[in-house]
């Protein structure tokens, strides 16, 4: 088993057409993810890579019964896309569209509250679960199938990650960006907590950065909840550059200082495995998991 | 995107927000005739800048005649104003605001965010506000009040007045509050702001509430749908580096150190300057390249890290994903190396896709790196070859 998808998980993408989908899909169709189809209003009726288009994600469900879409729609448009998905009560939304108005997606995170959808992203690489399904933009040829949830917010750093332990032959069970945006879908402590129920997942490397109080969370849920499994931890930003800020910063800052540092500390302290340099987070978890 | 105060408050006093009139001037004399226009017997004549805590800095002077007015602004127009939000030099002042004077017995801080953890735009407020926030909101965070609003329902009116409660207001003044938060979250969301702020929001003697300073930072990801918005840009107020770099759709802060650094992601970018931090390099920059970028804007951005005369050393940290590959880095960077005729010792890993083809380009068109396999070892070479003295 890995999270969130599997390879029955039936894909459709939004904004099929556009030529960033285009690359991305035939190369998740090449990986043998199960993709059925996709959805750009007014051209419902073609084919495209050999799919049916619809015009409406709610067609496109009832045709093909997906239960996932990759979401490809520009930023403008982006937040209609992922509020029909809702709409339409699909399971998975998976959106790597970057640079979308955070007032739109305060709008989308409200509509997921009372909602059975789950949301990867905006601004996320995707998911894989290496050897059965992949959606999203990341490169494939690194992932092997293993015993590592990996749950990130950087996309470069992800990458990193994966080859470090692929290199130490544990392997990935799944991988997934949770995106680089203020406001956004699955955290890490949602992503912790189906990693702790996934048989197939024996340690967790949660890679976070600075800013935003995500970090914050997941060692608070740490703490209230004994870790079944080991977590390794990197969080970049120790040394970053000072945001030029107009206003006063520390009312920005009071939910969650945002440090690098101070999130270290948290996840330190709720006994995660912290790894210092981006180099040794394979490494550390290997140590982690042979204690 | 930043706005200035006499900005902020013009599209705000539409929304209702109660403050005092103004006029914003470029001169001395339209200073003095500004001050005769607005009438009363003081002023405050307000340095327009891209940054807070202008009034320790002596950015803000309380005048009680026009041709005081006229004096203070000859003083500050053209001068540098420093304050701890300009960075070490300063911000030159082109205009001043010309307000007519308040007199007010208390002050308290308002404003409106997005709290990230809530995923829901808040209501931030203080009992005290004034440049002195600063000082204790670091340590004592909890005196910083916070009304999350749902998107679906709006400012609650009774959350709302439970608010200016909490910050001393009652009766008439407490309705006002709750008039100004609701104004301020509409405006919020009509402008697609991520920072409204009234630092301080006042009592004046005559019990009404009024704001004294107001900020507006818009959200950059939102100005393709507010045109108007767009022309408030001022451009003069960003690094021209920085600008350029925006042309190159690269994300760039400049720093002080003679490293230059180009990643691919702003994680790998991060974690790269912390290495080189712990190694004892210091960055130039942080540059960080988007996955769609071209060959051209690789060679732009990269142009612009040899232009910089500190620059002793260069590391290049990309990770070839999805989208973008390590050769078209390679590309770019060969292009900007040709033309600028560099010296400057450079340093590459390049790894994922299309790793190895990056350095048979680099190779093949004759540049001269050092190249590494890992990030250590190329953080390793960048710090010796800077302390080494570059070029």
């Amino acid at each position: 088993m890995a999270i969130l998808i599997d390879q029955d998980t039936k894909v459709i993408c939004q904004g099929f057409t556009g030529a960033q989908a285009t690359y991305h899909m035939e190369r998740a169709i090449a990986y043998g993810t199960q993709v059925v189809g996709g959805v750009v209003p007014g051209k419902g009726g073609r084919k495209h890579l050999g799919l049916p288009v619809f015009d409406t994600v709610a067609e496109a469900v009832s045709a093909t019964g997906a239960d996932a879409s990759a979401i490809f729609v520009p930023p403008a448009s982006a937040a209609g896309a992922m509020l029909e998905a809702i709409e339409a009560e699909l399971p998975l939304l998976v959106c790597v569209t970057e640079r979308i108005p955070v007032l739109d997606m305060v709008r989308v995170k409200r509509r997921l509250t009372d909602a059975n959808t789950r949301l990867i992203g905006p601004n996320s690489q995707g998911i894989i679960a290496p050897g059965r399904c992949k959606i999203g933009v990341m490169p494939a040829h690194l992932e092997r199938k293993g015993k590592i949830g990996i749950v990130s917010r950087s996309a470069s750093l992800t990458s990193e990650v994966v080859e470090q332990t692929t290199a130490a032959r544990l392997g990935q069970s799944t991988s997934l960006g949770i995106g680089g945006d203020p406001v956004y879908g699955m955290g890490f402590v949602d992503c912790l907590e189906l990693f702790f129920a996934d048989p197939e997942t024996h340690g967790v490397i949660l890679v976070g950065e600075i800013g935003g109080s995500a970090e914050e969370e997941a060692a608070k849920f740490l703490k209230a909840h004994a870790a079944p499994k080991p977590v390794t931890a990197y969080v970049a930003g120790l040394h970053a550059p000072k945001e030029r800020r107009m206003g006063h910063a520390g009312t920005v800052n009071v939910f969650g200082k945002g440090g690098a540092a101070e999130k270290i500390e948290a996840l330190k302290s709720a006994g995660a495995h912290i790894a210092v340099s981006p180099a040794d987070i394979g490494d550390t978890m290997r140590r982690a998991l042979a204690r | 995107m930043n706005l200035h105060e006499h900005q902020a408050k013009a599209l705000l006093r539409d929304y209702g927000i109660p403050m005092t009139d103004g006029v914003n001037v470029e001169t001395p004399a339209q200073a003095a005739l500004a001050a005769e226009s607005l009438g009363g017997g003081a002023w405050a004549v307000k340095a327009q800048i891209h940054a807070g805590l202008r009034q320790k800095a002596g950015g803000v002077r309380m005048v009680s005649s026009p041709e005081e007015a006229r004096t203070t602004a000859a003083e500050l127009l053209g001068s540098s104003l420093v304050t701890p939000q300009t960075g070490p030099g300063g911000k030159t002042v082109k205009s001043v605001y010309v307000e007519r004077a308040v007199g007010y017995a208390r002050e308290v801080y308002l404003a409106a965010l997005v709290d990230r953890s809530a995923g829901r735009v808040a209501l931030i407020a203080a009992q005290e506000g004034g440049d002195n926030i600063e000082d204790w909101v670091e340590e004592d965070p909890a005196r910083l009040l916070r009304l999350v609003v749902d998107p679906d329902e709006g400012v609650d009116r009774d959350a709302g007045l439970a608010l200016a409660k909490c910050l001393g207001l009652e009766d008439a003044q407490a309705k006002q509050a709750l008039e100004i938060m609701m104004a301020t979250y509409k405006a919020f969301n009509d402008l697609d702001a991520s920072l409204i702020e009234f630092n301080p929001l006042v009592v004046n003697t005559a019990g009404d509430l009024l704001a004294l300073d107001a900020k507006i930072v818009l959200d950059d990801n939102a100005l393709f749908r507010h045109q108007d918005l767009e022309a408030l840009r001022d451009e003069d107020e960003v690094d021209p580096t920085e600008l350029e770099a925006k042309r190159f759709e690269l994300n760039y802060v400049k720093l002080a150190g003679n490293i230059g650094v180009m990643v691919n992601g702003a994680g790998l970018a991060l974690s790269t300057i912390d290495l080189l931090k712990a190694q004892g390099g210091e960055p130039a920059d942080f540059m960080d390249v988007r996955p769609e970028a071209t060959r051209d804007q690789i060679a732009g951005g990269f142009g612009l890290l040899l232009k910089n005369p500190k620059v002793e050393a260069v590391l290049v940290n990309i990770y070839g994903g999805g989208i973008l590959r390590c050769d078209t880095v390679a590309e770019g960077i060969a292009a900007a190396c040709r033309q600028a005729d560099s010296k400057v010792p450079l340093i590459v890993r390049a790894a994922g896709t299309n790793g190895d083809l990056a350095r048979k380009i680099l190779v093949g068109q004759g540049i001269s790196v050092d190249f590494a396999d890992t990030v250590s070892e190329a953080v390793d070479k960048a710090v010796r070859a800077a302390k080494a003295g570059g070029r």
